[in-house]
């Protein structure tokens, strides 16, 4: 048993399926990356695993446990399977050490000074100790990425979901935040991240998975997709891909 | 090209098609003329004016105060002439230049006449406002201004209608305090989540829908006589104040939560999923991310709310409240004028502008406390 599971996932908003049938497992400290052409489901797949979606059909199991559908008690969920998102979604009125410790303190009840102590510590590692008494706007947008990082670490969750994080940063910005998801992966936390950074998948995915019509048409290793993809759609879609100087 | 096209519609095009046909730049003469006549309407009209308050004026030194004011505004309609003159000069350099072929220079000369003829234009529409309106507080042996604008009068009554007009701002205070805190718990009912909030957000809508209907000097009567007529405990023995503050807590809270309904509705849902995807409920939620930058949106509009509130203090007068409005109303009636109650619109006036200045201010030091590198 994974400790992730995904199970015949289906979703669909109104009459419009995104998921039909998903299936993926993630092992503990792997990291799984998913690709895929805009629009083929990768961010809803993320959202209905961290519950901010409701699945239609199927199940997703957490370390054995089942964390969808009715009665789960989400926000348990979430103290365990942390999310970052695109465009980073800091909150401009609270400063980076707000940001930070909003969740410790009043989710899992932290005294402010510890909350606070171990958001410093965090921010010292992805090198942004400084900047804890900053304002969102006031960051660039790599450093804003590594902040909303930080947010999701500080409630030291199992299972970290990453919604194509580097999509909307300069491309100079890029490899700031990528170091730190290397450095947290080396750490052997498990990672599910949907991506359109293709050698940086290469590089650090134990599994690929190539999502197509909201489904998962190829799995395999990095070697096995980026090298010797079995689909054809698979090869298509990487031959866009190696065109478009991505890989 | 230019000669060209003057050669072929020129009608004297064989000896010099340049300085025979009319200029293709066109003149600013008419636009100049309309400046002409329109400023020496003014200075008729503010000399006019001015000549009747010198006449008018009953004391020395009135008559020297009001002279030198008078006079500067008769001043500044004659010095409407002065960009007047200079365009005259501009649309003279632009027709010479025109007969010369110059046509760029022709063409920007014309451009600074017509500029200069609307601001001559611009300049006399707000003096002859101020001659209109002092001949309107002159018309009929100045009883305009002896009804609205006796000064005598207003300094007599100043004092009385100052002090009864703590009474308007002590209502609207208080009543803006309980209207924040009551606002809001109706716009979150409205925004109650769930298929359990339905009825609430029923019962909220109904409340917006009701208060916003009723005139406020409707519900102010009713809470100011219907309550103490139907021997409500507690609420009978308010006295006309409190009931003041309750009526215009409940009006104004309708507005108020549709402002913060709009608000809260404007944060990006992206900061709910973020919020909510570290864990933290509804409620928290909306506590500490959501709320605390609607509020930061709707402040002017919040504001705008407010003044309207403050001005529905004098309302009060239904009810027997003594605020400046039922003071001056006193004054009035005993003096027979009504420069007692222009007193009160004047301390309105007073009280309402720091408020813009100071909500201006608010929201500067918070986008730049936003944008600190800490």
């Amino acid at each position: 048993m994974a400790f992730l599971e995904l199970n015949e996932v289906h979703k669909s908003y109104g009459a419009t399926p995104v998921l039909r049938g998903v299936t993926l497992h993630v092992e503990k400290h792997q990291v799984v990356c998913l690709i895929g052409a805009s629009g083929c489901g990768k961010s809803t797949l993320l959202r209905c695993v961290n519950a901010l979606e409701e699945i239609n059909g199927g199940d997703i199991r957490l370390d054995g446990d089942v964390v969808s559908g009715e009665g789960v008690d989400v926000n348990g969920l979430r103290r365990k399977v942390g999310i970052v998102f695109q465009s980073f979604n800091l909150f401009p009125h609270m400063n980076v050490l707000d940001n930070v410790t909003l969740a410790p303190t009043r989710v899992l009840g932290l005294p402010k000074p510890e909350a606070e102590t171990q958001a410093k510590a965090l921010l010292a590692r992805v090198g942004l100790a400084e900047k804890a008494a900053a304002f969102p706007d006031s960051l660039s947008g790599g450093q804003q990425q590594r902040v909303a990082i930080v947010r999701a670490l500080a409630m030291n969750p199992d299972v970290l979901l990453l919604d194509e994080i580097t999509s909307a940063l300069d491309p100079e910005l890029v490899a700031e935040v990528l170091n730190i998801v290397r450095d947290l992966a080396a750490d052997g936390l498990t990672i599910l991240m949907a991506t359109h950074e293709m050698s940086f998948a290469r590089e650090v995915a134990d599994q690929v998975a190539y999502i197509h019509e909201g489904n998962v048409l190829e799995l395999g290793t990095p070697e096995e997709i980026f090298g010797e993809p079995k689909e054809e759609r698979t090869r298509a879609f990487l031959k866009k891909i190696i065109e478009a100087g991505r890989l | 090209m230019t000669l060209e096209k003057n050669s072929a519609s020129g009608d004297k095009g064989a000896q010099s098609p340049r300085a025979a046909h009319p200029s293709p730049v066109g003149s600013a003469n008419t636009l100049l003329l309309a400046g002409l006549l329109a400023a020496a309407l003014t200075i008729a009209g503010t000399g006019f004016a001015a000549y009747l308050t010198i006449s008018v004026a009953d004391t020395a030194a009135w008559k020297v105060g009001l002279g030198i004011a008078v006079c500067a505004v008769v001043a500044l309609a004659v010095a409407t002439l002065w960009p007047l003159a200079r365009g005259f000069r501009q649309q003279a350099v632009s027709t010479k230049a025109a007969a010369a072929g110059d046509l760029v220079t022709a063409r920007t000369f014309r451009a600074r006449a017509a500029q200069s003829g609307w601001t001559t234009l611009g300049s006399c529409l707000p003096l002859l406002f101020i001659a209109t309106f002092t001949l309107f507080l002159l018309a009929n042996d100045h009883a305009v201004q002896t009804t609205f604008f006796d000064v005598q009068f207003m300094a007599k009554s100043a004092a009385d209608v100052t002090v009864a007009f703590g009474e308007n701002v002590k209502i609207a205070l208080l009543a803006e305090i309980f209207v924040l805190v009551w606002a809001l718990v109706i716009a979150l009912a409205r925004l109650a989540p769930t298929k359990a909030g339905r009825p609430l957000r029923w019962l909220a809508t109904a409340y917006v829908d009701t208060f916003r209907a009723v005139p406020s000097i409707i519900v102010i009567y009713l809470v100011g006589f219907g309550l103490p007529l139907a021997g409500v405990p507690v609420f009978s023995q308010m006295g006309p104040m409190w009931s003041a503050v309750l009526a215009l807590t409940l009006t104004y809270s309708a507005y108020v939560a549709e402002v913060y309904r709009a608000g809260i509705e404007g944060i990006h849902w992206s900061q709910m999923s973020a919020a909510r995807s570290l864990g933290l409920s509804y409620g928290k939620t909306m506590r500490h991310v959501i709320v605390p930058q609607a509020i930061r949106k709707v402040t002017p509009p919040l504001l705008n709310d407010f003044i309207g509130l403050q001005k529905d203090t004098a309302l009060v007068t239904v009810i027997g409240t003594v605020d400046a409005f039922t003071q001056a109303k006193i004054y009035s009636s005993n003096y027979f004028n009504l420069s007692s109650v222009t007193v009160v619109a004047i301390l309105f006036i007073i009280i309402t502008i720091p408020q813009t200045r100071f909500v201006d201010r608010l929201l500067e030091r918070d986008t730049r406390r936003q944008q600190s590198k800490g």
